[in-house]
């Protein structure tokens, strides 16, 4: 008996590395620790109340944004790793099974569980109040996204200590995904991670069309909507025809490695390359997904800060809606090798250069839109500046990668790892970081500290470039992506030094922003006026953080950056277009635990699956059934505020003014 | 949320008109010929290959936008016509997913 | 919503039917013209769905033509498919399509109990269609033909399979709404589920023409 348990959990817990079992220890005191704080302050009702139960589109934002703060440290732990172990020729530092798991999660982890649900909680916090709403246009299925990616996540995290990460890379290439070459569980722990998070991502990006098509406030047209609802927009059109085929895809690796079909398999005429072909057709319109709403922040903070009206609005859109439309129609350009003709080749090579003309508007846009601005260097408009060459710089070996035939030298060397690198650290993080500035006291009350803020980013703008330059070179000089050992002779030493020191110095600049969080908590003085960088939008006009129902009369929209309209209006001391509304009952959803259980239902559900344990995976199945048919037969779900809880609410928000 | 309703173009969300008795049946009696058509001329081969290829999928397409028309009154749609114009991208997407996928498919042919 | 809404009236239900083209701003307090916005937003929403929805198809069908040449030795679509029992499928789908029409026409008559029997007998015809469809899937793999047999019976399976699992799901949901329509009757919310789970079957219907067409007829042309 004693014997069958130890051998169960030699296989059940991953064993024999170091740096696991001092994760394992970390985990288990994080664990207690959050136990122990929370029952210590009582505050179990609290944390279930306000937040694991809420619908309010601002919490759900907070939650994302933690979540995937914490998932971007475990990333970037796994970033330094893989740059230490080839930081110098021939280094035992991870063993070449465990460098493998650590590309896979890096880049796992990175896309879907850093850049996604940082760009959603900002999307959560943003959009309705940019937009003059009172919430999202499902403020339940909102939640219950929000809660399935968070199981995903988890899923997809535990089988770092739990039966054993997956290790096929981040798109999990068939044949090396199926059952023939992956035999262990790490790949289902991916399948079902991936999978589970995916479903909440699709329903974001439907309600988040409704919310925008549907909930303007009175009078904003289309064409006078801020540019980052018009990103979102255009990131969620994108997402609701990408994410279907993830779906799909996934499903079928799963009924390959379940049920034994014969999709990717080598063997019964499955066909791997079918994979490749379905996966990047979801792959390639993910890039575009997450890097569009950068864009819009992008144009939010250079607006703001140079205090100018956006250069070119219509264009912006365009070229937006364009780009969404546009990035379903390249998704071969990540396998030219692959061994299509010359005529498939070529279609995919001239799709992929017309991309780049839209994008190139945008800059253009931009630069103009600082051209001749009252131009103030905040950080979020640091990043934005430095987010302006980087991107260009991306660009440009995007477009040469395009070329198909210059491909078959760039496929899978270090110079397509710097470039997409560039453009989704250049592209996607800074914007998100900026974005993250920008809205942070809206979200809290109070700025970031400048200075600290400013530190970070000096040292992941410089770390960057330290770290991704070089990595061109070593690939024109013939280094692959994921090997996890070379020798003296290659001569890629020098190089790979440079860029492990470039890792760390954004490793720092990310312990910067920790450390700024933190100082700015305990140190940075309240913002009492709600427009703290003297804005242009909706999200401006009410108090930081926003109440509950956000607006208390709905807003009455007449020009395009109203709020800055409207405050121009003032200063020049001519009366307001707009007709006081008197305050009446808001309706509002009420809180509901079913997201939460339905989540964990599906988690549990995903954990019966990967380790094929029937008796949990049925279980998890009927509840999520049960969860569906309660929601269903529910019809109790909404309230009213009265008026004079708002009014109250009011008085004592803006009574400091 | 849903105090929310008094904007621009919020009316569009209303789900068109909901048809009459007789555009259900022509509906109906339509869907029911495009099916034998094909059944007929195809089961037993009067028309075969390619010509075959083609009846069938015009047919099938035509039930598509009888079944838009007639039973999800399309139609009827008030502007702006968002229901539309998300049918017609998933339409494109759609078909862009399974010609692009036969297509690069035929050079990579296994078994 | 407080219960004392829910329950409308016919006569008051048609006039939120009917009221909601020209109300200007501030109109709060009207209870009928919010559930009516916030139901039909809640039908669009759905409307996206069924285009995420299209587009799951679109990859199933991209897969079955890629790999159903890829026998593997095993049967073929000629050999396997019986089209009698096919035919009489896909009448049966188009029939209760036309009967969950049916269904939602009754509703705006504001004749629930028409609305219920066309709903039972739209429930029945999709509960018969998926019986001989699961007859089919048992004789295949009696004959030997099951997932694991080739590329494909694989891609076979999972998109034929996959419809007739959303036609299975839609039968447990319109049992749902049965009982739903007997406790609130007709109103804005049950209103907004009947005509949205109508406009799922149409989108089965409409996947099953193709799913028709091109698995089967091609199959054995």
């Amino acid at each position: 008996m004693l014997d069958n348990i130890k051998e169960f959990a030699s296989e059940f817990f991953v064993t024999g590395d170091p740096l696991i079992y001092g994760a394992d220890v970390s985990i288990g005191l994080a664990m207690i620790a959050i136990i122990t704080v929370l029952t210590y302050f009582k505050k179990w009702g609290w944390l279930w109340r306000e937040w694991l139960t809420t619908v309010d589109h601002k919490r759900v934002g907070i939650m994302y944004i933690i979540a995937s703060i914490l998932m971007l440290f475990r990333g970037g732990v796994d970033a330094l790793l893989m740059r230490t172990q080839i930081a110098l020729p021939d280094i035992q530092f991870l063993e070449a099974e465990h460098y493998n798991q650590i590309f896979t999660t890096h880049g796992v982890i990175m896309i879907l569980f850093m850049a996604m649900p940082l760009m959603f909680g900002l999307f959560n916090i943003v959009v309705p109040l940019q937009i003059g709403a009172r919430d999202v246009a499902y403020p339940f299925l909102n939640s219950l996204s929000f809660w399935m990616f968070f199981f995903g996540a988890m899923l997809f995290n535990m089988s770092f200590v739990i039966g054993g990460s997956p290790d096929a890379g981040w798109l999990s290439y068939a044949p090396l995904s199926e059952l023939s070459h992956s035999p262990g569980v790490g790949q289902d722990f991916y399948i079902w991670g991936i999978q589970i998070s995916g479903i909440g991502s699709l329903a974001t990006g439907i309600n988040f069309i409704v919310t925008i098509l549907k909930m303007r406030a009175p009078g904003m047209k289309l064409m006078q909507m801020p540019m980052f609802s018009w990103s979102v927009l255009s990131s969620c059109v994108t997402i609701i025809f990408a994410f279907p085929i993830l779906t799909v895809t996934l499903a079928l690796l799963f009924l390959d490695r379940y049920l034994g079909a014969h999709f990717f398999t080598l063997d019964g005429g499955g066909n791997p390359m079918m994979y490749v072909n379905l996966i990047w057709m979801w792959g390639h319109p993910e890039v575009y997904i997450v890097v569009l709403p950068a864009f819009g922040i992008f144009s939010e903070v250079v607006a703001t800060f140079s205090k100018k009206k956006l250069f070119g609005y219509k264009s912006m859109v365009f070229a937006m809606m364009i780009i969404s439309v546009l990035s379903f129609f390249t998704w071969l350009h990540h396998f030219f090798t692959m061994g299509s003709g010359a005529d498939v080749n070529a279609f995919f090579a001239i799709t992929t250069m017309l991309i780049a003309i839209p994008t190139g508007v945008k800059i253009f846009n931009w630069l103009f839109t600082m051209f001749r601005g009252r131009i103030t260097f905040t950080t979020p408009m640091l990043w934005t500046l430095a987010f302006i060459p980087c991107f260009v710089i991306g660009g440009m070996t995007g477009v040469l990668l395009s070329v198909a035939p210059a491909d078959f030298q760039f496929h899978n060397s270090y110079f397509l790892i710097a470039h997409f690198h560039q453009v989704l650290i250049g592209g996607v993080a800074f914007g998100y970081f900026a974005g993250l500035s920008y809205w942070w006291p809206k979200m809290f009350g109070f700025k970031l500290n400048e200075k600290l803020g400013k530190w970070a980013f000096w040292l992941w703008n410089i770390g960057f470039y330290v770290c991704f330059m070089p990595q061109y070179f070593l690939g024109l000089d013939g280094m692959t992506r994921r090997v996890s050992e070379y020798s003296w002779d290659m001569g890629w030493g020098p190089l790979n030094l440079v860029s492990t020191i470039g890792g760390f110095l954004m490793g720092i600049g990310f312990l910067f922003q920790v450390w700024q969080i933190a100082h700015s908590i305990k140190f940075m003085e309240r913002d009492t006026t709600g427009d703290p960088w003297n804005g242009r939008t909706l999200e401006w006009s009410i108090p930081s953080p926003a109440p509950l129902y956000n607006f208390a009369t709905l807003p009455q929209v007449k020009d395009q950056d109203d709020w800055w309209e409207d405050k121009q209006r003032k200063q020049q001391g001519l009366p307001s277009l707009k007709t006081p509304q008197p305050i009446e009952p808001i309706h509002m959803p009420k809180n509901s635990a079913i997201p939460f259980i339905k989540s964990l239902c599906w988690f549990v559900a995903g954990f019966g699956f990967v380790f094929d344990w029937l008796f949990f995976a049925i279980p998890g199945m009927i509840g999520v059934l049960i969860c569906m048919l309660v929601r269903s037969f529910s019809y109790d779900t909404d309230y009213y505020i009265p008026v004079d809880e708002v009014k109250r609410t009011e008085a004592a928000l803006r009574g400091t003014n | 949320m849903a105090s929310q309703q008094n904007h621009a173009d919020a009316h569009g969300a209303h789900d068109g008109g909901h048809g009459s008795l007789k555009s259900y049946v022509i509906g109906f009696v339509l869907s029911i010929v495009l099916t034998i058509i094909p059944l007929v001329l195809v089961l037993n081969d009067i028309v075969e290959g390619t010509a075959a290829k083609v009846v069938l999928l015009v047919t099938a397409f035509l039930q598509f936008v009888v079944q838009l028309v007639f039973f999800m009154h399309l139609k009827e749609e008030s502007k702006p016509r968002y229901n539309l114009m998300s049918l017609l991208l998933g339409v494109l997407l759609v078909l862009t997913i399974v010609i692009g996928s036969v297509w690069i498919m035929t050079y990579n042919k296994v078994g | 919503m407080q219960e004392r809404k829910m329950r409308l009236s016919p006569r008051e239900a048609a006039h939120t039917e009917v009221g909601h083209g020209g109300h200007s701003a501030g109109h709060h307090g009207h209870d009928e013209h919010h559930e009516h916005e916030h139901e039909s937003l809640k039908t669009f929403g759905f409307w996206l769905f069924l285009m995420t929805d299209c587009i799951l198809f679109a990859s199933l069908f991209a897969c079955y033509l890629v790999l159903h040449g890829n026998t593997n030795g095993g049967p073929t679509a000629e050999e396997l498919f019986e089209m009698p029992g096919v035919i009489a499928e896909t009448f049966i789908l188009l029939t209760s399509s036309f009967t969950s029409g049916l269904a939602v026409l009754a509703m705006h008559k504001k004749n629930l109990k028409g609305l219920i029997t066309w709903l039972a007998v739209t429930v029945l015809l999709g509960a018969s269609f998926i019986y001989l469809e699961v007859d089919e899937f048992l004789k295949m793999v009696h004959e030997g033909a099951t997932i694991s047999t080739s590329a494909f019976l694989s891609s076979f399976f999972t998109l034929v399979g996959t419809h007739g699992l959303h036609v299975s799901l839609g039968l447990c949901w319109m049992i749902g709404l049965i009982f739903q329509l007997k406790r609130h009757g007709i109103t804005p919310v049950t209103m907004r589920k009947v005509n949205v789970i109508s406009l799922y079957w149409h989108f089965l219907d409409v996947v099953w023409i193709f799913v028709f067409t091109i698995v089967y007829m091609m199959g054995v042309m």
